[in-house]
């Protein structure tokens, strides 16, 4: 049973949409299978590589300007940034895997977050070249109907988690973790962990940029400030992740659906609207100190600690 | 050159270097709690906006000028430093997780409440402080008739400087010569040989927590004259404090101090040479330009010299 329960959830997420919601509850739904898409990445590089990155929005934003460039100056369909933007965000991962995966833990998560930093100032000087701040826009979407895009987003995600799965239970899922317990144990092993963690980078930041085209398609406008943004994009990811459970399968899609539907019920209620950043610090505070493995990860804690509450009462 | 571009890059360096003060203000405050700490308080920006309102209420409120308000911001953050370390991370500590980078996650909690909460309470708008002081300025000229370059010097930035380089004398005074100091610093060398050495290490961590917040929070009272003040600005100076460290070398308050410096000149002259949008990509230029070319920053530096290699 276990083995087919991937096979399964991904009929009934298919079949959801045949249920006839209204276009606001597919966009959310929309939006929670982007975000599983990003943390599922983040969960590859962070969670099981251990290299805890704070600026996924740049592979993000990276893949989202490399769809709306190639519309804006060549006139192709932003779709064409789905294979291009594997290219282009695997040379920028390169890139940034040179020089910041020189560093360990907090360090380099610190310089991940300069380069999200780094590129939103940059999208927003090049103005030539990105458009600014105007940033750019699609003149027309291909699909009106919501649906489509549905199930486009779901393909990308079933072929995340299939590459995920894959990944982790071959060879290079165990260098990751090795890497991840103990670096230098794992080098005087003979696993060369420069090349790994690259790796490692090369295909959150792929997976990352796949769900930044897809928002670039589905939404028909981006700017520096909302696909380099630092708390809406890198943190949020890192939330999705730690809230769901941290080097899980499912704990990123947990994580999404607890992550967007929160955030939509916050943006519902007038008054708590302004506070979102406010509760979703305290939410992060709260899971770091009592559920630091995310939910999916602290299953057994969960479970004892509702045991303990039954047998209390 | 003529006489005008001297002006302009004297001009430029002198504003550099006093920035570079104030930024190392900031930077030591980091340094020293990534020293003892071993973790890097990605809320410290939000520290320093927290001081600066306290600055900007006590003046609007009280009149209280904002160089006089240090004294009751920085020790109000030290307070708030030591609350966070005990209630908030030092629990974590304890907590076993796959990952090791949950504190440095923990702070960015904090920080975004923080700057969500100021932004709850005080709303987003620009705010500065009308001291009326802040537009003056000293003059070469004035002193000097026939002096071929005409430089002038704010008297805001100059009094926020000289404050900047008097808190700095008074921490190194601290920190070598009395015994907290140098269980500090004994903490940031090896904290477990420290805590061999009979040093509690719980008690020091609060205090170094509560230091580096006082710190930053003192650097907020001396920005307030001469910036503005929004509930956004923390993370900006998170990652130009982070910039620092870096440039100095991880955990080193010597090396802050040269960092600052550099890193306020290098801006200042980014600003005027290629344009006030770029001013923020030269700073994470020179980060990245460290990293590579001299991944032990300032501090390795100074170590190979008194090595004599």
């Amino acid at each position: 049973m276990k083995k087919y329960a991937p096979a399964v959830i991904l009929a009934l997420l298919a079949l959801v949409p045949l249920v006839g919601f209204s276009s606001y509850s597919m966009h959310v739904l929309i939006l929670v299978v982007m975000w599983s898409i990003i943390g599922m990445a983040w969960n590859l590089l962070g969670g099981y590589c251990g290299q805890v990155s704070f600026g996924h929005a740049a592979f993000f934003g990276v893949g989202a300007y490399t769809s709306g460039i190639i519309y804006y100056h060549l006139g192709w369909s932003a779709w064409w940034g789905l294979p291009l933007s594997v290219v282009v965000v695997t040379l920028f991962s390169l890139v940034i895997g040179y020089i910041c995966l020189r560093l360990r833990g907090p360090y380099f998560a610190l310089a991940t977050l300069a380069v999200g930093v780094i590129l939103r100032v940059t999208a927003e000087n090049l103005d030539k070249f990105t458009q600014g701040d105007l940033g750019i826009m699609l003149k027309e979407r291909t699909w009106v109907e919501k649906i489509w895009y549905y199930y486009i987003v779901l393909i990308l995600a079933a072929g995340t988690f299939w590459i995920i799965r894959k990944v982790i239970r071959s060879k290079l899922g165990y260098y990751f973790v090795a890497i991840r317990e103990d670096q230098d144990a794992a080098e005087s092993l003979g696993i060369d962990t420069t090349l790994y963690k690259t790796i490692a980078l090369c295909l959150s930041g792929v997976l990352t940029g796949f769900a930044g085209v897809f928002y670039m398609n589905y939404m028909g406008y981006i700017d520096p400030k909302v696909v380099f943004a630092l708390h809406d994009i890198s943190i949020v990811a890192i939330m999705v992740v730690m809230v769901g459970g941290v080097a899980t399968y499912w704990g990123p899609a947990i994580g999404a659906v607890i992550m967007v539907l929160l955030a939509e019920f916050i943006r519902s209620m007038p008054k708590l609207g302004a506070a979102h950043q406010t509760l979703f610090g305290v939410l992060l505070i709260v899971i770091i100190i009592f559920l630091p493995n995310g939910i999916a990860g602290d299953i057994p804690k969960l479970k004892r600690l509702l045991r303990l509450k039954g047998t209390g009462s | 050159m003529t006489a005008p571009q001297v002006e302009v890059l004297l001009q430029t360096l002198i504003a550099g270097i006093l920035l570079g003060g104030l930024y190392a203000l900031i930077g030591i405050g980091m340094t020293l709690i990534m020293g003892v700490m071993k973790i890097i308080n990605l809320a410290h920006g939000e520290l320093m906006m927290v001081a600066m309102y306290i600055a900007y209420w006590l003046f609007v409120l009280f009149h209280v000028d904002p160089y006089l308000s240090v004294l009751i911001a920085a020790p109000a953050l030290f307070l708030l430093g030591v609350a966070i370390q005990k209630f908030l991370i030092s629990p974590v500590l304890k907590v076993d997780s796959i990952l090791p980078e949950n504190q440095v996650i923990l702070t960015v909690g904090i920080g975004m409440v923080l700057a969500n909460l100021a932004t709850l309470f005080f709303k987003s708008d620009y705010r500065s402080t009308p001291v009326d002081y802040a537009t003056k300025a000293w003059y070469l000229s004035d002193y000097w008739k026939s002096s071929p370059v005409d430089l002038s010097l704010s008297y805001a930035w100059t009094i926020s400087f000289l404050i900047a380089v008097f808190i700095t004398i008074l921490l190194w005074f601290f920190l070598t010569k009395t015994d907290t100091g140098k269980s500090i610093r004994a903490m940031s060398q090896d904290s477990e040989a420290a805590l061999l050495m009979g040093v509690n290490v719980g008690r020091m961590r609060m205090i170094t927590f509560g230091l580096g917040s006082a710190l930053v929070g003192a650097a907020g009272c001396l920005f307030i004259p001469i910036y503005y003040l929004y509930p956004d600005l923390g993370g900006q100076f998170t990652l130009i404090a982070f910039v620092i460290t870096i440039l100095g070398g991880l955990g080193s308050t010597v090396g802050a101090i040269f960092g600052g410096v550099i890193l306020g000149v290098f801006e200042s002259l980014t600003a005027t040479y290629i344009g006030m949008g770029w001013a923020p990509v030269g700073r994470f230029v020179i980060f990245i330009a460290v990293l590579i070319f001299l991944p032990g920053g300032v501090a390795s530096l100074l170590r190979r010299r008194r090595l004599g290699r």
